[in-house]
């Protein structure tokens, strides 16, 4: 199982590498969607901190959902490319034919997902600090809020990106079945994150304790269905 | 193989219903003349016993169902236990909007709004948007097995969303705790709490009555299938009788 | 290693979503057999190459493939390593060069050797290993895809319009790699209109019709 992960998730990086999907279109659309969000947002207008009497501007006081919210409509994008690159020419059913274990398949695209997320984070992180201009806090609480997500993502994402392999809806369907079971992600991977930059660290724990239970679930359900989900697709 | 033309009633829909109409029946009469009005919320109380009850049948009766019999199809490949999951999530995402309407027209005389983050409306919304994907999948273009095995899973996934949203969202608003009117607080006496369990009552018959007549049209468009199937199957073999072996 | 048939259809029935490609076909096919399906477009020859793979589902009567039944999930599974299938589809990774494609799909089961010695003999050795299949052309794309399926060495062949976009020497090749691995007790299916050229090595010829198996007279 392990050295069929190891074989998809180095092809599917590399795959990703040579066509520079990730790096020409994924991380310039959620950079894009960072910038947009200084639209829809009043740039300027300022609030008081929840914490006493500090006043941030708004898109500061947002930012953490901001920059998961662009991070999770990226991973879409990487999601339905992990599966496009299998449907084009018939190489799902070519995966079954030589003999790749399901479960082999199910951890080798989430962990190439969960790389291209990495970059993605840290891109797109870089530039919501520059952007929105929050204050860096607890970096080990960031970290793991980070790390804990990442897999969060990744694991959930895959699942449903089998969920709509090789048929004509994928496009729209993942979307509609993956955002509402990411909601909770956001919401802890926010809240955990705004501890993280804001302060206190104690009330960010227990968030990033919920991605890590999340994504132990999604990693289960993944090796257990998988067989299930691309049996006779 | 001929299908019999049957309606989707039965002694047992019948029954079920007759029951389901005499506790509405009760229901209305209670819940609008014999209670009174909350001390609070005024007569927008009468709304919980729709409200409260639809929300649990569809959220833990409904996707129950769904998930006991997404299951058994991936357990034994019944046919049956996945037209049960499908019916129960249909009918059970009409009860969920039901009961997200209710709330809303529950929160604007109460709260002053139609919407408010509050936990169970919010995670309310979320469920119903899960099962609506739940359903889009049941309905996709795919071979009809890979198509109720792929439901399946989805169905059983699903369930368990249903409370991780619960959960997370929970945690969320209690840490900040608002000043809105927490639904759990109201006051009933009671003939109130009277209204409420039959609201249960009527509820969860009506459930099983609409469960029961989507279920058995389900099965009968199965049985539709089945006979095309025979149909097609006989068209196919005589493409050969048309056949010369010259024109190739 | 059973001596039985190594193909075996009774009344197969294979749906594709809710139309019957195959309609009760009936097959024996023993080994070291080289069979060629004939028959028109639309008849249940891709459908059957299918099933046999392990891939088309079998929705009523039964079916074994090298003495594993098509009915059982895990058999199945057995089945389609033990195959090679030649599609319609190349099943490449454009963006993946040949020699990274080649490795990718035999799983490094195969010794590298044997492998450079299938790709040169395919014509995909030499400096067209390090090309990017998108830019292969369609025969060598085709060409890849088959180097796959012979360094594999499958105990069954199941060959989709095997000669179909390749050049005369490729298809004299495809011709020779088929009496090559009968030869060596392999067996092999095979649907072509090119009736002409597979009849000669074909050791036995039916017609694929309605979703049916018939024996050409």
């Amino acid at each position: 199982m392990l050295t069929d992960a190891r074989a998809i998730a180095l092809k599917d990086l590399r795959v990703e590498a040579a066509s520079r999907v990730l790096t020409a279109q994924v991380l310039p659309f959620g950079m894009l969607v960072l910038i947009l969000f200084g639209f829809g947002i009043p740039p300027d207008r300022r609030v008081l901190a929840a914490e006493g009497d500090v006043s941030r501007s708004v898109l500061e006081q947002v930012a953490p959902g901001l920059f998961w919210l662009a991070v999770l409509f990226s991973a879409l994008l990487a999601v339905n490319r992990s599966f496009a690159v299998e449907s084009v020419d018939g190489n799902l059913d070519a995966l079954k034919l030589v003999g790749f274990d399901p479960a082999g398949i199910f951890l080798g695209k989430a962990a190439a997902i969960a790389v291209q997320l990495v970059a993605l984070e840290i891109v797109v992180g870089i530039g919501a600090f520059l952007v929105y201009g929050p204050p860096l806090g607890d970096v080990i609480l960031l970290v793991a809020t980070v790390a804990a997500t990442t897999l969060a993502v990744a694991f959930a994402g895959i699942v449903y990106g089998a969920l709509g392999a090789g048929q004509r809806l994928r496009d729209t369907l993942v979307p509609l079945l993956l955002l509402p079971v990411l909601a909770p992600v956001l919401l802890a991977a926010t809240r955990a994150t705004e501890s993280a930059l804001f302060g206190p660290s104690s009330s960010g724990w227990p968030w990033v304790g919920f991605l890590g239970a999340f994504s132990l679930l999604y990693l289960g359900a993944g090796i257990v269905s998988f067989g299930s989900l691309l049996e006779e697709a | 193989m001929k299908t019999e033309v049957v309606g989707t009633g039965s002694r047992g829909t019948r029954i079920v219903g007759s029951i389901a109409l005499v506790l509405t029946a009760l229901l209305l009469l209670f819940g609008l003349v014999l209670s009174p009005p909350e001390i609070s919320q005024g007569d927008a109380v009468r709304l919980f016993y729709i409200h409260v009850p639809s929300a649990v049948v569809s959220l833990y009766i409904a996707f129950g169902v769904t998930l006991v019999g997404s299951v058994i199809y991936l357990k034994n490949g019944s046919v049956f236990w996945d037209l049960i999951a499908g019916a129960a999530a249909e009918v059970g995402v009409l009860f969920l909007g039901f009961a997200l309407i209710t709330g809303m027209l529950w929160g604007r005389p109460t709260w002053g709004t139609y919407w408010t983050w509050d936990p169970r409306i919010t995670s309310t919304a979320i469920s119903f948007v899960l099962f609506l994907g739940y359903l889009a999948v049941r309905r996709l273009d795919l071979d009809p097995v890979a198509r109720s095995r792929r439901a399946a899973v989805l169905g059983i996934i699903s369930f368990f969303n249903v409370i991780i949203v619960r959960f997370s969202v929970q945690i969320w608003r209690s840490l900040h705790q608002g000043t809105t009117l927490n639904p759990a607080d109201t006051q009933m006496d009671n003939s109130m709490l009277f209204s409420f369990f039959l609201g249960m009552l009527a509820m969860v018959a009506t459930f099983a009555w609409l469960l029961m007549h989507r279920f058995r049209l389900a099965w009968i468009e199965h049985q539709l299938e089945e006979d095309r199937l025979a149909t097609a199957i006989a068209a196919r073999r005589g493409e050969a009788s048309t056949f010369n072996p010259g024109t190739i | 290693m059973s001596t039985g048939p190594v193909v075996s259809l009774r009344g197969a029935v294979s749906l594709l979503g809710r139309f019957p490609a195959l309609a009760g076909a009936d097959l024996d096919v023993q080994p070291g057999e080289v069979v060629l399906l004939q028959g028109p477009n639309g008849a249940g020859k891709s459908t059957l190459l299918r099933l046999c793979a392990g891939l088309a589902p079998l929705s009523d009567g039964s079916a074994t493939v090298l003495d594993l039944d098509l009915a059982s999930r895990s058999d199945r599974r057995r089945v389609r390593t033990r195959v090679g299938l030649l599609g319609h589809a190349t099943s490449l990774y454009d963006e993946l060069t040949v020699q990274a494609n080649v490795e990718f799909w035999t799983r490094g089961l195969v010794d590298s050797d044997d492998l450079d010695a299938v790709m040169d003999r395919l014509g995909v050795g030499g400096r067209l290993r390090d090309v990017r299949v998108g830019a292969l052309s369609a025969g060598q794309r085709r060409r890849t895809s088959l180097s796959v399926l012979v360094a594999r060495r499958p105990q069954l062949w199941l060959l989709d319009e095997p000669h179909a976009g390749l050049d005369a020497a490729g298809r004299d090749l495809i011709d020779d790699l088929v009496r090559q691995a009968a030869d060596q007790g392999a067996t092999a299916i095979v649907a072509s209109h090119e009736s002409d050229r597979v009849e000669g090595l074909a050791t036995r010829v039916v017609n694929v019709v309605g979703g049916q198996v018939f024996d050409a007279d």
